[in-house]
């Protein structure tokens, strides 16, 4: 595959690829803020919970 | 809960912009492979990424170490955190590498030893995440957990090293490639510049969300010992 390349004229067309690569970069990265996110508001929801449960 | 610190919400600023322009200079400044073409952009995250993989497991054992000497709960909560985003970016890392591969070595997987090696320490560090909820008693967990990122930490050093020491097709950034390399690159000095910008970056990004996550470990901790006072 890289010898065709090689052999070509011009770079390969592998945009699709880097597009598909910086989606999952971005993607993973978004998801994992969100988590911290939705995790962190549910636990101040309890925490919230349990505070007045004790009073 | 604490309030944020103004420090942190800095430290988020600045991340966010170092990430922007870090994208716009792998987009806009790096010129283009003369070979490969545009897919080679996704060498600059996906090194990143791998680096802040290890740099999250090396965190994680260093904090495992402290925990042993001082048994201060906010090292195992350090160790967490730090694995926990370690495993997110040496996700990214094998997964990119994988997009890059398809048009490179014209296969999405192949068993070389740096893939394989990157995969083990994956699977080590997802296994540390699941046997921790196993486990119900804090201090054991906390024992337990730092036991396991400081042996599991010999993974990180086995797959840096793996294609540099064993026959191999993925090219290395720093010293020299196997003669059977595919994909490897002479970086210019723009290049370099961009990828150096983007492992700074992806450290900040690594220390913005350490702190983020060793935040929330703490308010989990609380949110823990009022439920087990509830209940006594």
């Amino acid at each position: 595959m890289l010898m065709s390349m090689i052999l070509q004229d011009g770079p390969a067309q592998t945009t699709n690829y880097m597009i598909m690569g910086y989606a999952v970069i971005f993607g993973l990265m978004l998801i994992y803020v969100a988590s911290l996110y939705l995790r962190q508001r549910n636990l101040k929801q309890d925490l919230e919970l349990m505070e007045e449960l004790k009073d | 809960m604490e309030p944020k610190p103004r420090l942190l919400t800095l430290l988020d600023i600045v991340t966010v912009l170092m990430l922007i322009i870090a994208t716009a200079m792998v987009f806009f400044y790096a010129p283009m492979e003369a070979v490969m073409g545009n897919v080679q952009r996704v060498f600059y995250f996906h090194v990143a990424a791998g680096w802040v993989g290890m740099l999250g497991f090396l965190v994680a054992a260093v904090a495992g170490v402290i925990y042993l000497i001082t048994s201060g709960q906010k090292w195992d909560r350090v160790g967490l955190a730090a694995v926990e985003i370690g495993m997110v970016f040496a996700l990214i890392n094998v997964v990119t590498g994988s997009i890059w591969a398809r048009p490179i070595w014209n296969t999405w997987w192949t068993w070389d030893p740096r893939l394989t090696t990157a995969t083990i320490m994956l699977l080590i560090y997802a296994a540390y995440l699941l046997l921790r909820q196993g486990l119900d008693d804090p201090d054991r967990r906390a024992r337990f957990g730092a036991v396991y990122a400081i042996v599991g930490f010999l993974s990180v050093p086995l797959t840096f090293f793996s294609a540099r020491l064993f026959r191999t097709i993925h090219p290395v950034v720093v010293g020299t490639n196997q003669p059977g390399a595919t994909g490897a690159f002479d970086m210019t000095p723009i290049m370099l510049q961009t990828f150096l910008f983007s492992l700074l970056t992806f450290t900040f990004i690594f220390i913005d969300l350490l702190w983020h996550r060793v935040r929330l470990g703490k308010l989990a901790d609380q949110v823990e010992q009022m439920k087990l006072k509830a209940t006594i």
